[in-house]
């Protein structure tokens, strides 16, 4: 298969997808193995387009003309490679957990649930090899037009307002901010293609930069940076699965994913650091980290706080970028991997806790751990991977962002970086602790949800909610010791020809 | 400019403030009269007012009708703003035409064809649940 | 023979049209007058097709009606501006006829459809006269028609809803006064110059001058075109003459007559009075840009609180206008163009809208948002036509909504107005509000008990489904769009390099004793 159509096949075959999946509303069975058929197809495709990558080449795609000048075009660089492989891998994962999820809450709707997921991971897709910001762009707006329904598919009240916080913040900041740096970059560089090194340097004011970069920086409302954060809670109306995936992974991540390739690529790192014109930027993520951390620290929902632990992560993605060094880069890209990876991990494990005792307040959850020891044991991994020690992969991310923010000479910022992860500790590992060291408090009710007989001993969700969370918790492990080999797929990206390596 | 306001100016210019008396009046008597067919008058004053400023631009003193005759030296006023008003006339007589005729129906089933009646039904139908009824906007 | 027709072109179309017009009254028949409806609106638009193909490249067709040369006679004159209007206008023209003849039948009277027809096909005559013709007065003339024609059309909602009268009645008064307010505009242009025809206006109107006279002319046709387009503050009439008219003829209205308006407005700006001359740049920059600005929020915030949506849509229509002026008062050529596809691109867009609307009102009768809640499971295909439409309305990437915007945010940008920018993103956020509103009740709520409608019939869809396609396609692939705007921008631009040489008329036909110096 020649890249060209792999790339083209890639984002096709989920949208593709999408018409079986319709028809198939009223055979549950054909319809959820459609989509794992599809994530997996869909993965084994990213893993061939994987190798060409890490052999050097660069595969390319070219769609046609939207306008004169801009192109549905794409190109398969190792920032994208790398959160396209992250984005389908963990979608197969999810599909799985999916199943278990929906079936085990008998949810309604599921037909359009796995639709719109199609959808949403084929402009993951779009965007994780899209070769200009145009590409982006429009891929960027299917994935938050796609992912509406799933936020609002409980169709409640909450559910719907939930969502309207949702598209309006997401609609808000890309048309009103991140359109209009687009559009100024077009009428300033003359093109929108990715360019190692950037495309702006020379072409426009350096006083105008930090300008610039704010709209890019706000205007990309899925990197959930202050104050533009305020949709990602509001989602977690949104069934566990899609909380999942698509704010641990697929939405949030695109969000940083743009945020790293408009620093590094339309913007270009040396032009950031000789100008300074991030310099505003790491100071914002920064305070985004530390605020979202302490937020984090006073929600009893367990949703809730991971939302705010996932803007503060995130935020650590930004500042790498933001740093302006290589190492930030290098970091930053590492820790979308990682962090999705753990944060999956934890909603997954959250969802399973949902599902098994309907729970959804930490308070509540006094003993559980006990009760569901596979699903505590990977909330415990995944938060551990989060806080970032070793052996988790985790761990590594933080080491890069720590090396890149003392190589910008910000001691500042390695402090940020320290104190986050105290505070990570102090929100994450109060839930495993009481999950597994206190009492119950007053009478468990454990009828509802799949595991209906009350007794003693293991009370686990469905067999295909805890799997998932498992196998994610043993990728955190993995991904310590493979974090090599992401550093080689970064390295050409981080470290062009000529600069330094440490 | 201004100062050439004379009394000589005006008068010569008369035509011209003719033209804009009328067209006051009818603009005013449009947008005033509550009556729908006052309205109308008023619309034709307004354009006859219009008329008057084409067709007088046409006369050239001492011209006669643009008639042709034997002589080639005869002066005559420019025919074309006749024919062009002629044309507006007509164009007149249907709008007057269909306005009367959209008075009739409006007569017919709202039993008034004064604006401010008109408006209070509309508010009446807007506030009582009519099938398609909703605010109406007259701003 | 072929051949000697296809030399006719510019004026068959709607020659043909008018002919039909009366045939349709004639026969009595509706089906008959339906068929006879469909062919001339068909043959207008492969004609309008045939003619935009051959003006692309820049050239321009000269006709000259009854073989008298311009100025004396009357010229039909198309270039790629007026062929781009021609092609948009015979398009929706024909698309609508079909979903016509199934809506009209719940809304009125067998009896009357065939005046209905006359009416229609005399409507878009005059449209497509509007945009054909290169005599100013001849523009009157056309504008007149379409607009008696449309003024009927309104009334026909009547049967559904009484307010259908009054709102024809306060667009025939609007629309006479703006008709007559640029005759004026006209006679002053003429008094000056002694010239119809545009192209001959424009040599002469360069070498008069600015004069008092020329700025009058200016602003009166200004104002009068003004009020047919409904720009800000003069649109009054328009939400309640789309809320009441029937449905087929709200959609064609919409995505037709402000844009044929606004076309002449163009015409006048930049072909006949050249875009430099004062009082046109102060009138644009301080006049028209901040109505234009005005409109795009305050029509905007307007439809947010509608609860009818034919009524918001209406609204919606006001502010778009404001986009298109927007772009016009940039006063750049990317600016026109920017103007220009938004007028291609809102044709479609609120054609199919207020298509889909139509299917609404055609099956459960009412358009008014409560009555729609949860339609979206029992009408599956017509909501999805106006999602995808109030998609293309908030400017969303893929919808021709989105091309539009990008052009306006690129032509304000290299004026350097970064806060032209700014605004005009922040208004279509607006528009998101107004689009939301309605697809969480179509698609969020639950339906009331006992609603037994189905989907609309298939004649109706089609049109509807042919009008999203386009508002998809065209976002998909501007090439078409894109260089037949620029094209038509440049026409505009460089009219009179192609005009007629100046020709001096006979003596005896001088300005008259009474013309102001």
């Amino acid at each position: 298969m020649s890249p060209e159509l792999a790339i083209t096949l890639t984002i096709l075959l989920p949208a593709a997808a999408t018409l079986l999946l319709a028809v198939l509303d009223k055979r549950p069975n054909l319809r959820e193995a459609v989509s794992l058929l599809t994530a997996g197809a869909l993965f084994v495709i990213v893993l061939g387009l994987l190798q060409t990558v890490l052999d050097g080449a660069q595969p390319t795609a070219h769609w046609f003309d939207v306008l004169p000048g801009l192109s549905l075009a794409f190109e398969i660089e190792p920032l994208g490679m790398l959160f396209g492989v992250v984005a389908a891998g963990l979608w197969i994962v999810t599909a799985l957990y999916s199943i278990g999820y929906m079936r085990g809450n008998n949810e309604t709707n599921q037909t359009r649930f796995y639709i719109c997921f199609a959808i949403a991971i084929s402009a993951a897709m779009g965007i994780a090899f899209a070769a200009n910001m145009f590409t982006l762009f429009i891929f960027y707006e299917v994935l938050t037009l796609s992912t509406y329904p799933l936020v609002a598919h409980k169709e409640t009240d909450v559910a719907r307002k939930g969502a309207r916080t949702y598209l309006g913040i997401l609609i808000t900041t890309s048309i009103g901010f991140q359109l209009v740096a687009i559009v100024w970059t077009w009428v300033v560089a003359g093109t929108l293609d990715f360019e190692q090194g950037g495309i702006l340097a020379d072409k426009i004011d350096p006083t105008l930069l930090p300008f610039l970069l704010a709209l890019y920086a706000f205007g990309i409302g899925k990197a959930a940076l202050m104050p533009f954060h305020r949709w990602l809670p509001a989602a977690m109306v949104a069934p566990t699965p899609v909380s999942a995936l698509l704010h641990a992974v697929a939405v949030v991540k695109a969000g940083v994913f743009t945020m790293l390739k408009v620093g590094v690529y339309i913007f270009g790192i040396d032009l950031l650091a000789t100008t300074g014109a991030a310099d505003w930027l790491m100071w914002v993520a920064a305070f985004s980290i530390l605020a979202a951390s302490i937020v984090a620290m006073t929600k009893d929902n367990l949703k809730a706080r991971l939302a705010y632990s996932t803007i503060s992560q995130l935020s650590y993605i930004t500042l790498g970028m933001a740093l302006a060094t290589s190492l930030g880069v290098m970091g930053g890209a590492m820790h979308i991997a990682m962090h999705a990876m753990g944060k999956i991990t934890l909603f997954m494990c959250a969802g399973a806790i949902y599902v098994a005792t309907h729970k959804t307040e930490i308070s509540d959850m006094d003993g559980l751990g006990r009760l569901m020891p596979f699903t505590y044991g990977a909330f415990f991994i995944g938060a551990l991977s989060i806080i970032g020690l070793p052996p988790l992969g985790g761990a590594w991310s933080k080491w890069y962002l720590m090396l890149g923010a003392a190589d910008a000479g910000q001691i500042i910022m390695m402090g940020v970086f320290m104190v986050s992860s105290l505070l990570n500790i102090a929100y994450l590992l109060p839930v495993v602790a009481r999950g597994f060291f206190m009492g119950n408090t007053g009478p468990l009710a454990y009828s509802v949800g799949a595991a209906a007989v009350p007794s003693k001993g293991i009370q686990e969700a469905p067999l295909w909610c805890v799997v998932p969370p498992c196998l994610t918790a043993i990728g955190c492990l993995l991904l310590f010791f493979y974090a090599g080999d992401i550093y080689t797929l970064i390295e050409p990206v981080a470290f062009p020809e000529g600069t330094s390596q440490p | 400019m201004w100062d050439e306001m004379t009394v000589e100016f005006f008068v010569n210019h008369y035509n011209y403030w003719m033209t804009v008396i009328l067209m006051m009046i009818g603009l005013y008597v449009v947008v005033s009269r509550g009556n729908l067919v006052k309205k109308i008058v008023g619309l034709n004053l307004f354009q006859t007012s219009v008329f008057m400023l084409y067709i007088s631009m046409a006369k050239i003193l001492g011209g006669t009708a643009p008639i042709l005759t034997d002589n080639p030296n005869e002066v005559y006023s420019n025919p074309l703003p006749h024919v062009l008003i002629l044309t507006a006339i007509v164009v007149g007589v249907a709008t007057t035409a269909l306005g009367l005729a959209l008075i009739i129906r409006i007569r017919e089933s709202f039993d008034t064809i004064e604006e401010d009646e008109i408006f209070d039904i509309e508010q009446q139908m807007a506030k009582t649940s009519h099938p398609h009824a909703e605010t109406p906007n007259k701003c | 023979m072929l051949s000697s027709l296809s030399a006719h072109m510019p004026v068959l179309q709607v020659i043909v049209l008018l002919i039909a017009a009366p045939l349709c009254a004639l026969f009595g028949n509706r089906h008959l007058a339906w068929t006879i409806a469909f062919i001339a609106a068909l043959a207008a638009f492969v004609i309008s097709t045939f003619l935009l193909g051959s003006v692309l490249d820049g050239s321009v067709i000269s006709y000259h009606l009854g073989g008298w040369a311009p100025p004396w006679g009357i010229e039909y004159r198309i270039d790629a501006a007026n062929a781009f209007v021609l092609f948009i206008v015979s398009l929706i023209g024909v698309l609508v006829l079909p979903y016509a003849r199934q809506s009209i039948e719940r809304e009125f009277e067998a009896s009357t459809h065939t005046y209905f027809y006359t009416c229609y096909l005399l409507c878009l005559t005059g449209l497509l006269g509007v945009a054909a013709t290169g005599d100013a007065f001849n523009v009157f003339v056309f504008l007149e028609i379409s607009s008696l024609a449309t003024y009927a059309l309104v009334a026909f909602g009547a049967k559904r809803d009484k307010r259908a009268l009054t709102a024809a009645y306060n667009y025939l008064i609007m629309g006479t006064i703006g008709a007559t307010f640029f005759v004026i505009g006209i006679g002053f242009l003429y008094m000056v110059t002694g010239t119809l025809n545009m192209a001959d206006l424009a040599v002469r109107l360069a070498e008069v001058g600015d004069t008092r006279v020329t700025r009058v002319a200016f602003v009166f046709i200004l104002v009068g075109m003004g009020l047919k387009l409904a720009m800000f503050p003069l649109h009054l009439w328009l939400p309640n003459a789309y809320s009441y008219a029937p449905s087929a003829i709200t959609a064609f209205l919409a995505a037709t007559a402000t844009k044929v308006a606004l076309y002449v407005l163009l015409r006048f700006t930049f072909t006949v009075f050249q875009f430099d001359f004062p009082v046109q740049e102060l009138t644009f920059e301080y006049v028209v840009m901040p109505l234009a600005l005005v409109a795009m929020f305050a029509a905007s915030i307007a439809a947010v609180f509608q609860k009818d949506v034919k009524r918001l849509l209406a609204y919606s229509s006001v502010a778009q206008v404001g986009y298109m002026l927007l772009g016009v008062a940039l006063l750049t050529e990317a600016g026109l163009t920017a103007g220009i596809i938004h007028l291609f691109n809102h044709a479609v867009t609120k054609g199919a809208l207020f298509l889909a609307v139509g299917c609404f009102v055609y099956q459960i009768g009412s358009s008014r948002l409560g009555d729609l809640k949860g339609i979206g499971k029992t009408m599956p295909w017509t909501t999805a036509a106006l999602t995808a439409g109030g998609l293309s309305l908030i400017g969303v990437p893929l919808t021709v909504g989105f091309i539009s915007k990008w052009y306006l945010i690129q032509a304000s940008l290299e004026t350097g107005s970064l806060w032209i920018a700014g605004l005009i993103v922040a208004s279509s956020l607006i528009a998101v509000v107004y689009v939301w509103r309605i697809v969480e009740v179509a698609y969020l709520e639950p339906a009331p008990e006992g609603r037994k409608a189905k989907e609309a019939p298939l004649s109706m869809i089609l049109p509807t489904y042919a009008l999203v396609a386009a508002s998809l396609y065209f976002g998909i692939n501007s090439e078409l769009t894109s260089s037949a705007a620029s094209q038509a921008a440049k026409a505009l631009y460089s009219a009179t390099d192609l005009a007629v040489p100046p020709m001096q008329l006979t003596p005896s036909d001088p300005p008259s004793e009474g013309a102001v110096q």
